[in-house]
């Protein structure tokens, strides 16, 4: 017998396209994680409604760790159309299940092979024949649980949570599943050195992805009026806002604290939201690549009309329509100077399933007190995939509704500052006094506009009034940068070598300094949050002999802007990116640095 | 002193910055009409809300009411400022100003939009069948066979705005010439009434690019050619209702949402503007006869708006508080108990 591997592997499914696999997924995902397992799954699927192959992969990780991998120990083929490709897969000692309806040859003695009877398991199982096909993706996850040893009360606890206690639907899968555990007790003689075995290292965690939290953090935001329109992957975060609103925003006699709109198209999606702004909202809107082109010109109104609004940009890979289902940071230039001329903008960038709640109800709050579109930058991979996390933290700080004035606030302003005009800026800090439409106040009134304007928000086409402007917005953009989430910084190692990340590499990139210290190069690592860069970024450009700047995009993005950010420390900046559409792996990361610093040094 | 209205206002409460339009636009007519239906309506300029898009039009609504708050926006894409900004506040009554590039070119599509959700918004159209403000190019309200300095003569058959309306599922659909000023008035107070989104295509001659007496947006064309569907009264819901001496059968009476009502006087047929298919019928026979066919030509005042849909609290929204708008602490708790 060899040495057993205990919740350190992954397991990748291949299924087809609408089989309804995700349920088995999320329910071998689940019931990993009720054992007390680190896991985090992740669905790599085509742009496609029916009948093209998908995979979901869970990494089981006893350390903790929650990046994709490229290794597969276990892999179970349920679809004909990837069996070839799922067999190769499969490393050197490695498991494979599948359905032995599948009749194609396996030409490798170098792996466990399990054969699946899911024909007959199902046929014994007496279920309707139309919930037979639904149901047959529950056969692996029952003999995958008796062969590796997925605790079956675990799985009832997933199956409880994703049919919302429905006995029905559970006992149907539950039957299906236990005979297939039974099934593989009698047939399956185990031969692998793959097992499961119970954990406590999920306690006090949840089971979530990012769309949801950010849901949820713009709903303990305040938010109060959502444009938006349909697109891949940013669909889930507007329909979880609305499966949460009404239990967590109704008022007792059942009215709407807020609106939620599909427009006809993305410039409709968020122009509904800057309308609404416009009249005192919290306003937001959620989107990724293509829809965020299509933003460009309403987001330069909202920059030079001073109106605050919060855009999700759930990242997918471009250019154009690109690669709808995959992952990237391929935004982060463009959502930085998004629109015509001098625009700038303020861009968040959360890298945690946890920060993404967080950041939901501060940027509402950053808006506000900016007056500006605040840019959220999530992706994929972050937005959609399955991860641990701690809880959400209720915010520790009351909401913020920036320099808002009403009609009582109107006489103590004007004897402290002379009139009020929307955009005189009587604090030096380049951000003016609000009003919105439904002020009764008699001077509270003004035409907002994308054209040139004076500090009464008049028409004007005055060289020296356009510059005060301009000059007022970058000085407002420098007041931003000291109330931008700071970056999160990891010096305990006092290294020369610092890793630079944002966003979703997270995972990988703490990952692959533990890899990188078993062959004896130590990291720092700062995780930028936001742009503009603080204070923070630079101290720990110029601290570290070189700075490796690690993001999924082809030119290095965020590199290119920390390098005008820093000039004198450019030098220190090395790119490592890798942009296939795939959420980057530890052993890549670790790799790509490992043969820059051998270059450093040759 | 001036003479004011029922709420103490002079006409002068309700006016803009100079207008720096052509002398004699159509615009600047439209322009004096709202005001003057603001002010008779008694509507005080704080509770009225103006929109615009880019061009002539959309400049316009710097030239009236600078005690209201308005957006003018962006090319095309007003009626998506205005669906949002409507939100905020719903006792605010809405006014839109935009043009035919505007409206139906670039923004055919927020314009079809808007009157899919029934945005509660007095839309006008000030329609001239050409682009002023980039100096007289053709439009898609340019008649074919129109020929305009420097573009040559027009290929393509002209959008009809009403016509567009109706196929939206309009609830307010109405044609008016800025040469019959009373007419436009009445148009404007019965759209200001409506609860839904109240389409008003304006036709108002370009003095500068396109106002050849055989050009269709040209006010001689305009009176040469001009019909109307009825006489109209709008009759303000607070206004005791008499009865006026009319002949039985000669009038119908409208009652919009807000127990306004519009009574329709017959000129010389009957005409029944609740009646869709008639509506359909005497925009194409106007369409096909080459006339300026005038009035109001459809309305439906009971179907509900998109503020009615949304079901939103009494307190408008931009009044609600962090106490109404973030849940409390103790729900934390259970949405993280909810997650697996």
């Amino acid at each position: 017998m060899k040495n057993k591997i205990i919740n350190d592997f992954s397991i990748t499914v291949g299924t087809s396209n609408g089989s309804g696999s995700q349920t088995s997924n999320l329910t071998i995902l689940r019931a990993l994680f009720k054992m007390g397992i680190p896991v985090t799954g992740k669905n790599m699927f085509p742009s496609n409604i029916q009948g093209l192959p998908t995979w979901y992969t869970i990494r089981l990780s006893k350390e903790g760790y929650t990046a994709s991998r490229d290794e597969h120990e276990i892999v179970v083929a349920m679809n004909p159309n990837s069996f070839e490709r799922d067999l190769n897969d499969v490393i050197s000692g490695g498991v494979f299940f599948y359905d032995n309806s599948i009749k194609m040859p396996i030409e490798r003695d170098d792996i466990t092979v399990y054969p699946m009877d899911v024909k007959n398991i199902v046929k014994d199982a007496e279920i309707p024949t139309n919930l037979r096909s639904m149901v047959a993706n529950m056969v692996y996850v029952g003999i995958v649980a008796q062969v590796l040893g997925i605790e079956i009360e675990k799985i009832k606890m997933a199956l409880d949570f994703h049919f919302k206690g429905k006995e029905k639907p559970v006992s149907i899968n539950m039957g299906v599943i236990e005979a297939s555990a039974t099934w593989a007790a009698e047939n399956l003689e185990k031969t692998d050195p793959f097992y499961i075995e119970p954990m406590n290292k999920t306690d006090g965690l949840i089971l979530t992805n990012g769309n949801t939290a950010a849901a949820l953090g713009s709903i303990y935001g305040g938010v109060q009026a959502v444009g938006w329109y349909p697109i891949t992957p940013a669909t889930s975060l507007v329909e979880m806002m609305n499966s949460y609103l009404p239990e967590l925003r109704n008022t007792k006699d059942g009215k709407h604290t807020y609106a939620v709109i599909q427009a006809e198209d993305e410039l409709a999606a968020v122009g509904i939201a800057i309308g609404a702004a416009f009249s005192g909202l919290r306003s937001m809107t959620s989107t990724s690549g293509p829809g965020i082109s299509l933003m460009g010109e309403f987001v330069g109104l909202a920059y030079f009309s001073e109106t605050p609004v919060v855009i999700w940009n759930i990242q997918r890979m471009g250019p154009s329509t690109g690669l709808p289902t995959r992952t990237s940071q391929g935004d982060l230039k463009q959502a930085m100077s998004l629109s015509h001329g001098d625009t700038k903008h303020i861009v968040l960038l959360p890298g945690t399933v946890k920060e993404c709640f967080e950041f939901g109800w501060k940027a509402l709050d950053m808006a506000d007190r900016a007056q500006t579109p605040i840019m959220v930058l999530s992706d994929l991979d972050l937005g959609e995939n399955q991860w641990m996390s701690e809880p959400f933290e209720y915010p520790d700080e009351p909401m913020d509704r920036g320099k808002l004035l009403w009609e009582e606030d109107f006489e103590a302003f004007e004897e402290k500052h002379g009139k009020w005009g929307r955009y005189r800026d009587v604090d030096g800090d380049g951000i003016p006094y609000r009003t919105v439409a439904g002020n009764r106040q008699i001077s509270s009134a003004y035409f907002a506009r994308g054209t040139g304007h004076d500090n009464f928000a008049k028409y004007s086409e005055d060289p020296d009034v356009w510059l005060e402007t301009m000059d007022r917005l970058n000085l407002k953009y420098e007041t931003v940068r000291h109330f931008v989430p700071d970056a999160i910084v990891d010096e305990t190692n006092n290294a020369n070598v610092g890793i630079i990340g944002f966003g979703s590499t997270d995972s990988a990139i703490e990952e692959a300094r533990d890899l990188l210290a078993k062959t004896g190069l130590k990291t720092d690592y700062l995780r930028l949050r936001a742009l503009p860069i603080t204070e923070t970024v630079k101290k720990f450009i110029r601290k570290h002999e070189k700075n490796y700047v690690v993001e999924m995009n082809r030119d290095g993005q965020l590199e290119e802007i920390l390098r005008l950010e820093v000039p004198y420390s450019a030098n220190t900046l090395f790119s490592s990116t890798l942009n296939n559409g795939l959420s980057l792996t530890a052993e890549w990361i670790k790799n790509d640095i490992l043969a820059m610093e051998e270059k450093n040094h040759g | 002193m001036a003479k004011t209205n029922l709420i103490g206002l002079s006409k002068g409460d309700y006016k803009g910055a100079p207008t720096t339009l052509c002398q004699g636009c159509g615009h600047n007519s439209i322009l004096s009409q709202i005001i003057s239906a603001c002010y008779e309506m008694d509507i005080a300029p704080e509770d009225l809300v103006k929109f615009s898009g880019i061009g002539c039009s959309s400049k316009a609504p710097t030239y009236m009411l600078e005690r209201t708050f308005g957006f003018n926006s962006l090319h095309g894409r007003m009626p998506a400022i205005a669906t949002g900004a409507m939100l905020g506040d719903t006792t605010l009554t809405g006014i839109a100003m935009s043009g035919d590039g505007d409206s139906v070119s670039i923004g055919m599509g927020q314009f079809k939009h808007i009157i899919r959700r029934n945005v509660p918004l007095a839309y006008i159209i000030a329609n001239n069948g050409t682009y002023g403000l980039t100096k007289g190019q053709l439009s898609a309200t340019s008649e074919a066979g129109l020929a305009l300095k420097k573009q040559g003569i027009n290929e393509f058959d002209a959008i009809d705005i009403c016509i567009e309306a109706m196929a939206s599922n309009a609830t307010f659909v109405a044609r008016s010439f800025a040469g019959d000023p009373k007419q436009v008035k009445t148009l404007i107070k019965a759209a200001m009434g409506h609860n839904g989104t109240a389409i008003l295509d304006i036709i108002s001659p370009c003095v500068t690019f396109n106002n050849q007496d055989s050009s269709r947006h040209s006010y001689a064309w305009g009176r040469e050619h001009y019909s109307s569907l009825h006489d109209m009264t709008f009759i303000p819901a607070r206004d005791e209702i008499t009865i006026e001496d009319f002949e039985e059968g000669t009038s119908q009476d409208v009652t919009m949402h807000d127990g306004s009502i519009i009574r329709l006087k017959k000129l010389e047929k009957d005409y029944d503007p609740t009646d869709r298919m008639a509506a359909v019928q005497v925009l194409e026979e106007a369409r096909a006869g080459n006339y300026l066919l005038t009035g109001l030509i459809y309305v439906d005042p009971d179907r509900p708006s998109l503020i009615d849909i949304l079901n939103l609290t009494d307190t408008p929204l931009n009044r609600l508080t962090e106490k109404e708008l973030r849940p409390g602490r103790e729900t934390m708790q259970a949405i993280n108990d909810a997650m697996f």
